[in-house]
């Protein structure tokens, strides 16, 4: 596997504009004669479709949703980052890109971040242009709000809906070019592989999951827009429907997967309240402004009313061990805390795995309906889901898979190592290295979608020429024999266990030994553990009903079978990767006061995987990573 | 808890469908009600049985994909809710709970309690959007909008495009899904190059896909999950009545 990043030449600010020039533009007549395929209706996905259609492109997306307007960027609430500098405080495109590389642990490739800053300009204008209904102050103008990890306020929100507006605007173009017929909508399908010539990626199969039909599409050029892989560990924030198939087929396929082990814990999420669980619930980081974090001292104190609890049998264990950033310590701290205490007996609530989130003090300072004015909805929500009233009792919180910063590797460019391929979104590992800064995800997904794609796209396909696959051809004959070989081999084995049984067990797995924590005894384990769970979903699995149809049980067979392969991938990662850095913690790698330690010196790389075949390990390659404009440093919070 | 679930089974769209009853032991008052719904497939499935399709995404109360007619009411009894945000400690131990697709012309049966709802999306298609080509846009600050627009437009704006005002209105009206996104965009200054003919084709795109007529009944901003106000009904009215005018005149 070659990785060549085609990082351009130029000093950082200069690299995009110099790429622009120097790439091949496919010329406005000739672009009918292409057809591009986009899996994914979120901001990548939607962004990317409605700005190519508008170019002239003929394309076809696919999502798995009953309409393109329910990806789960939708769910997003906390805002988008851009370098508009609205507030004169400083801010600038170089800070934005700084801040990003710092925040993601110095694991990241400079010139995608750099590129990144510099296009969060025009995604707000874009936004605006569009009617999205960022909110403004009295005057009339935008109106920013300041988020982790920046000293600037620099973040452009739409109350607590900012995902959902932003991915309305992005839908809405791509309506009015399935309108105008430049796009064709294909909802309730599931792509299942992706079609490979002679190197090149040629089409997709899918499934139409209404009707069970499966199909081949072939076109010039596929871009996954995918999303992340979150719900390999069962509970997650990310919706029910989210799942690593497409992104997974492409690696089979010979895309190189890139960081997987790179996962981000969000230390703000509902506990889980039984084994009925099926999705975890975030609540805004913002919360963390005003409550207070804490376990009681005494383990005997874990069942008591917290109310009953005195004030010096409280551990405050943020404030304690972090002095100067206190409750406000970054999400990979206080998500280990979290479960430092919990491991140690401490924990609240259900299976003791929570900790308390006390607005007590805030709201004898500040008096209610303060607290009220500033996260009534959060406590409402709360209240909805838990039957608890967060302002007479402290909340629960504990920490839970959020966002994924491992994906398919991508060129500058965005193509995968399968020339024609490209991943956009958090389906690719580019921007946010080793951890993810708050507000960067909506970002990065309208960046690729509306910004870069368009460009780099016209480079490859001016270089490959129109010429798409004959439907007949036996390239796509066997891809779509492949896919209903394996649709059978689900619905045949017949056994006694169901789908959702295997992916809460490998859930468990994962979150026990590839969670906050990870250790080289506990990964190897999970690898074990993992194999022998797949064994027995390839022996035990029941599926019901045929696959000619809408057949929900087949769908999640599909999609936790890929999530069984995957997640002995992500162990192997986490297991190579030899040093702790943003979201992946490796207990022989801390200091003496338990914080991360990176190893510049052998790790400053991105991992990335190369399918090997079934029954052999994937080989690991490395892109080593070059900070020439960010200076490597070590992250503290003390 | 346990609970009598009256369950709408349809194989497929020409199936005609009926109810089927099912019991189910040892709910926990704190799952959701999906979560309730999941522990009945898991139940179905170890008898062999084909678990019970209904649509479902986020669980967080936005992407509008959850869509079950509970006793009689969309999204179930509790207000401001969508299905997946309401919780079985609403509900009591012996409850029968009777559970239905959203049913409207409009919105044809896929299976058991999965719609078709891409009549909304063509509503959409034919107007719900500002054309805005990437790349053409000026600076986001460049057009002042007063808080007061800005915050009427995000209220529209918060449709979640879930169709439970059409399961509720006995005509199984569309405005209050179209009212919504053309109210969003007609309160803005960048939507009022297309007001005129926005509001013609989505009214006429609205009609022609089966919606029936709205007779202010308003039981459709009572059953919205996000509180859509019958308000914008009242301004498409206005602003329909007014592009007609106009198009008469010139």
């Amino acid at each position: 596997m070659k990785l060549d990043s085609k990082i351009p030449e130029g000093p950082i600010a200069e690299k995009w504009d110099n790429h622009r020039f120097s790439s091949k533009l496919v010329n406005p007549a000739n672009k009918r004669k292409f057809n591009i395929i986009v899996v994914g209706s979120g901001l990548a996905g939607g962004a990317a479709a409605a700005t190519l259609g508008e170019l002239g492109y003929n394309v076809d997306c696919f999502c798995y949703q009953d309409t393109p307007r329910r990806a789960h960027s939708i769910a997003a609430q906390g805002g988008i980052n851009a370098a508009k500098n609205y507030q004169n405080d400083g801010d600038s495109i170089h800070r934005l890109f700084y801040d990003t590389v710092k925040g993601g642990d110095f694991r990241s490739r400079e010139a995608n971040v750099h590129r990144l800053a510099q296009i969060s300009v025009n995604i707000i204008d874009q936004c605006v242009a569009q009617g999205v209904p960022f909110a403004r102050e009295y005057g009339g103008l935008l109106a920013n709000r300041s988020f982790g990890g920046a000293q600037v306020s620099r973040t452009f929100y739409a109350r607590g809906q900012t995902g959902q507006q932003l991915l309305l605007g992005a839908y809405s173009s791509l309506s009015r070019q399935i309108a105008a017929g430049q796009v064709k909508m294909h909802t309730r399908h599931e792509m299942l592989d992706l079609i490979v010539v002679d190197g090149h990626a040629k089409g997709i199969i899918t499934r139409n999951l209404a009707n069970g039909e499966h199909r081949a599409w072939t076109a010039d050029a596929v871009l996954l827009c995918t999303g992340g892989y979150g719900n390999a560990y069962y509970l997650s924030t990310n919706a029910v429907g989210c799942n690593v198939t497409a992104a997974f087929r492409a690696y089979r396929q010979g895309a190189g997967f890139a960081n997987p082990c790179y996962t981000q814990i969000h230390p703000t999420c509902i506990p889980v309240s039984g084994d009925h669980q099926s999705k975890l619930t975030l609540m805004s980081e913002s919360l963390r402004n005003d409550g207070r974090v804490w376990v009681p001292l005494d383990r005997e104190n874990c069942d008591k009313d917290p109310n009953d609890i005195e004030e010096e049998l409280r551990d405050y264990y943020l404030e304690r061990k972090y002095p100067s950033f206190g409750n406000l310590a970054p999400r990979d701290i206080s998500s280990r805390s979290a479960k430092e205490a919990c491991d140690d007996g401490r924990g609240v609530g259900q299976g003791g795995r929570g900790v308390y989130l006390d607005f007590g003090d805030a709201i004898s300072r500040l008096g209610e309906s303060t607290i009220r004015e500033r996260y009534g909805n959060l406590f409402q929500m709360y209240e909805r889901i838990t039957g608890e009233n967060a302002y007479k009792r402290p909340m629960r919180i504990y920490p839970a898979i959020h966002y994924t910063m491992g994906g398919l590797w991508v060129d500058y460019n965005l193509m995968t190592t399968v020339p024609g391929c490209f991943a956009l979104g958090e389906a690719n590992f580019s921007d946010h290295g080793a951890n993810r800064l708050g507000a960067s995800a909506l970002m990065q997904g309208l960046s690729d979608g509306y910004f870069v794609i368009p460009y780099t796209i016209g480079d490859y396909l001016a270089s490959t020429g129109a010429g798409v696959l004959s439907p007949d051809s036996p390239e796509v004959k066997e891809s779509l024999d492949k896919v209903k070989g394996r649709i059978d081999q689900l619905t045949s084995i017949k056994g006694k266990r169901s789908a959702r049984s295997y992916h809460k067990k490998l859930g468990q797995i994962m979150w026990e030994y590839a969670g906050m924590a990870r250790n080289e005894k506990g990964l190897n384990k999970a690898i074990g553990e993992i194999q022998d769970l797949r064994d027995d979903f390839n022996k035990e699995l029941m599926v019901p009903g045929s696959g000619d149809r809408l057949n929900v049980e087949l769908e999640r067979a599909g999609r936790v079978k890929d999530f069984l392969d995957f997640g002995e991938l992500l162990c192997r990662d986490a297991l190579e990767r030899k040093e702790s850095c943003g979201g992946h913690f490796r207990e022989e790698f801390q200091t003496a006061e338990g914080e991360a330690t990176r190893d510049d010196e052998n790790f400053a790389h991105a991992a990335v995987w190369e399918y090997q075949g079934r029954e052999k390990i994937p080989k690991r390659h490395k892109e080593e990573l070059y900070f020439d404009n960010v200076k490597l440093a070590v992250r503290s919070y003390k | 808890m346990n609970l009598t679930l009256k369950v709408w089974r349809q194989s497929g769209p020409k199936d005609s469908g009926q109810f089927e009853t099912h019991l189910i032991e040892e709910v926990s008052e704190d799952s959701s009600f999906l979560e309730m719904m999941d522990q009945l497939n898991e139940q179905l499935l170890e008898n062999g049985i084909e678990p019970i399709a209904f649509d479902h995404d986020c669980r967080e109360g936005i992407c509008g994909m959850c869509s079950l007619t509970i006793n009689g009411f969309a999204h179930g009894p509790e207000d401001s809710t969508t299905t997946c945000q309401l919780h079985m400690r609403k509900f009591n131990d012996g409850d029968i709970i009777t559970i239905e697709p959203f049913r409207a012309r409009a919105f044809p049966v896929v299976r058991d309690l999965v719609v078709d709802r891409s009549s909304f999306d063509k509503i959409i298609q034919a107007g719900g959007f500002i054309s805005a080509r990437t790349g053409s846009a000026p600076d986001g600050n460049a057009i002042p909008i007063p808080k007061e627009d800005a915050d009427k437009a995000m209220d529209a704006a918060a449709c979640i495009g879930c169709g439970a005002c059409v399961a509720s209105c006995k005509n199984a009206s569309a405005m209050l899904f179209t009212s919504a996104k053309a109210g969003h965009l007609n309160l803005l200054p960048q939507g009022q190059a297309e007001k005129d003919a926005r509001v013609l084709n989505m009214v006429k795109t609205m009609d022609e896909s089966g919606f029936g007529n709205c007779r202010n009944y308003g039981e459709c901003s009572a059953a919205c999950p996000k509180d859509i106000s019958l308000d914008y009904i009242a301004k498409l009215n206005r602003d329909h009545a007014k592009a007609k005018i106009k198009n008469l005149f010139s």
